[in-house]
């Protein structure tokens, strides 16, 4: 295997794009160093109860930690725990503008509602100082409760000011889908807050993970994955989501995208039949879906015959402003920034918006000083 | 709709060529209607405790989608309730050379096995008897209690040798994934009957129909079957059925089928790096897709601009996989013009409206 740092000189005089990664996991050293965080009562209720999500979707990861085998930092701790490392693997390596944390520590997930709060409140105040304090290309997802409204409120009023929080930061498998009105508390303050809704592969909601119940192996979880995108986007349209907050948004994140025009295509023929049950929708579903939802590019679906990409495009030019790309470092299934658009010539304009200009836009970044 | 109800319903086409209709529902009129199928003791349960059959949640009755205007019987009962007015709307209308029936029938939402099994039973009777035998140019799926996959093999293997019957009926929405290996018995026998099984749009097991819980409209619950379709063919693919039932041919009834590429994409994506955890795959999952396993032509859930369903069908990457449906007497399509996509070569367009479903039910053996 060539290591990226060994290519990257001639990649990027090809390319001289900017990168702004959209999908960067980073990791607690221990379970322990959330302490520091957390109340007496809740340093004691980890140690003890620990924690209790919704449980039954655990299928092993094929590696540890889901980690990519080189990214393991010296030392011995867990892939994604150590900032230098990831600087050195990541952030340098590919000469990033800027970095999106999505830290994959549970919170939302947790039955225990108070605890879920809390939790989500250690990990934010874990992000503030050991990322996104000493390290300025990194911005995050600031972690909810998103399970109950109130305590999200409360976690937005608290945090959700800080320059480093860029979106919220929930994860697509919920309690219930996420049109329902149980989660319109939280898209109120996202919306007030100018927050996007950023949602993550994974989570868990108490539910069997598809449709049809439990599938049998990781590779059905992954690969899955878009499916559970597919429902929360159908539920985010028909439930009246965007009527009620026109100016939210939402980022899907790491649940591919080559069906999203096809959904909407699908979306638009159910709801010219059946209008009357949802009279709270003003326009085609197809109409929400291009205005309201940005996606992030990995893992993107391979076609056979690279061209193929250009025919899927073809069927949702809007994609071109809302594809943004993402590596999933330090995951297995990690996309290179100067591998991963498939080898085809893209639209004029394709690259530099996907790569970064689609991200910055979005979350207001600024332009890094020395680039053209 | 602009059209006058009454004229929307007998409305066939002449595609040029006797059709194959894979998708073509009948309905139950009432239990009663199984009585003469059905044992005394079952007769006395059904008038005892006011059982009207299981709860449609499928096809809500009233919605625009379940029926074409002018599709509902003179004399009563449901729309595809009555065989005069299938033939008149459907197998005249649409020179049918062959029509294969699909009861949607939720004995999967029944919790009783002994009426889950014998309320199937009883429709399959009265498919064969006041269906099969009344039309020569029908065949049937026949209704299992797939619950219990050992009581849907037995019932299989009791009327699956009927020369009508060519298919076995399941409903997407499952308890698990049809792949796990509970559900071998069904394709067992499937296999010993040389039976077609197919996967057709509902099912009311009790567990959610999304990964996240229940969705509150019918609109988003009927858009979102397309995931558990998708959820279904990624597991039939990685479980290793169709590597121990080398003759299994599983078909998708009312699935819609234009993501179908994109899955494909994903799915073999996903295998090249996971697929040691199912070594038994020797090769990529979309190949089982194209070898084993076909659609109904509706919904075709259209884009506006026809050309991405011709881009559509050539990224799935075989000619074969498609079998034209009417899909009566839902509401898929406001003209007959639009019951196959525009622009089809000749050899596309006759293997779609004929030969891929004569080939895949084995219809030239009959």
């Amino acid at each position: 295997m060539v290591l990226a740092a060994e290519r990257t000189d001639v990649a990027r005089a090809k390319r001289r794009l900017a990168v702004i990664d959209c999908d960067i996991h980073p990791n607690l050293e221990n379970p322990g160093v959330l302490d520091k965080y957390l109340s007496k009562r809740w340093q004691e209720y980890r140690k003890g109860v620990g924690g209790r999500g919704f449980a039954g979707s655990y299928y092993p990861r094929a590696f540890p930690n889901a980690a990519r085998t080189d990214s393991h930092p010296p030392g011995g701790k867990p892939p994604g725990s150590d900032l230098d490392f990831m600087r050195q693997q990541l952030l340098d390596a590919y000469d990033m503008d800027f970095g999106v944390l999505q830290p994959l520590l549970g919170s939302g997930g947790l039955r225990n509602l108070e605890w879920s709060a809390a939790h989500a409140s250690a990990v934010n105040e874990w992000q503030i100082e050991n990322w996104l304090d000493p390290e300025p290309r990194l911005r995050s997802g600031l972690v909810v409760p998103y399970e109950d409204g109130d305590l999200t409120v409360k976690e937005i009023e608290r945090r959700g000011k800080h320059p480093g929080f860029v979106q919220l930061m929930l994860a697509i498998r919920t309690s219930e889908p996420l049109g329902r009105r149980k989660y319109w508390k939280m898209y109120e303050a996202a919306e007030a807050y100018g927050l996007p809704i950023g949602i993550h592969f994974g989570g868990q909601g108490g539910y069997p993970i598809t449709g049809a119940g439990w599938p049998s192996y990781y590779v059905e979880d992954h690969a899955g994955m878009s499916t559970a995108f597919q429902a929360q986007v159908i539920s985010y349209i028909t439930e009246g989501v965007f009527e009620q907050f026109p100016g939210l948004k939402v980022v899907l994140i790491e649940g591919g995208f080559a069906w999203l025009p096809v959904l909407g295509w699908r979306l638009d023929a159910a709801w010219r039949k059946l209008k009357a049950e949802v009279p709270h929708l003003k326009r085609a579903p197809s109409e929400y879906l291009k205005e309201h939802f940005w996606v992030t590019t990995q893992p993107m679906e391979e076609p056979p015959r690279p061209e193929q990409f250009l025919e899927m495009l073809d069927m949702g030019p809007w994609m071109m402003d809302r594809l943004m790309f993402a590596t999933d470092y330090p995951h297995w299934d990690f996309d290179d920034p100067f591998e991963a658009l498939p080898k085809v010539k893209l639209p004029d304009g394709f690259e530099a918006k996907v790569m970064a200009e689609n991200a910055r836009a979005l979350y207001k970044l600024p332009v890094r000083a020395g680039r053209a | 709709m602009e059209q006058s109800t009454a004229a929307l319903a007998p409305r066939g086409f002449d595609l040029g060529q006797p059709v194959i209709d894979v998708d073509i529902h009948c309905n139950v009129p009432s239990a009663q209607a199984l009585f003469p199928y059905l044992s005394a003791h079952w007769r006395e349960y059904i008038a005892y405790s006011a059982f009207k059959g299981p709860t449609d949640t499928a096809y809500p009755a009233g919605a625009p989608t379940t029926a074409l205007p002018g599709t509902r019987p003179a004399e009563g009962g449901p729309p595809a309730s009555s065989l005069a007015l299938i033939r008149e709307h459907v197998l005249d209308a649409w020179n049918v050379e062959v029509g294969i029936l699909n009861c949607a029938y939720a004995v999967e939402s029944l919790h009783n096995p002994d009426t889950a099994a014998t309320m199937a039973a009883a429709v399959n009777d009265w498919m064969i008897h006041e269906w099969l035998e009344q039309e020569p140019r029908l065949r049937a799926s026949i209704v299992v209690p797939s619950r219990v996959p050992e009581m849907a093999a037995k019932e299989i293997d009791r009327v699956g040798g009927h020369p009508g019957v060519v298919q076995v009926y399941l409903p997407v929405v499952s308890e698990a994934p049809y792949g796990h290996r509970r559900y071998w018995p069904i394709f067992e026998a499937a296999a010993r009957h040389d039976l077609v099984v197919s996967l057709q749009f509902g099912g009311s097991p009790g567990n959610p129909p999304t990964g996240s819980g229940w969705p509150s409209y019918y609109l988003e619950e009927y858009v979102a079957m397309s995931q558990v379709f998708q959820t279904q063919i990624l597991n039939l693919c990685v479980e290793g059925v169709f590597d121990h039932f080398p003759t299994l041919r599983i078909a998708m009834i009312e699935s819609g089928w234009t993501w179908l590429p994109s899955l494909m994409w994903r799915i073999d994506k996903d295998w090249k790096g996971l697929r040691r955890e199912v070594p038994w795959n020797m090769q990529p999952p979309s190949d089982y897709v194209r070898e084993r396993m076909r659609f109904s032509l509706q919904p075709l859930d259209a884009s506006p601009d026809p050309r991405h369903m011709l881009t559509l069908i050539d990224q799935l990457g075989s000619d074969d996989l498609l079998m034209f449906s009417t899909d009566y007497p839902h509401w898929q399509f406001d003209s007959p013009e639009e019951a196959l996509p525009a622009g089809l070569s000749p050899t596309q367009r006759r293997k779609i409206l004929s030969e891929n479903a004569r080939d895949f039910y084995r219809l030239s053996k009959q």
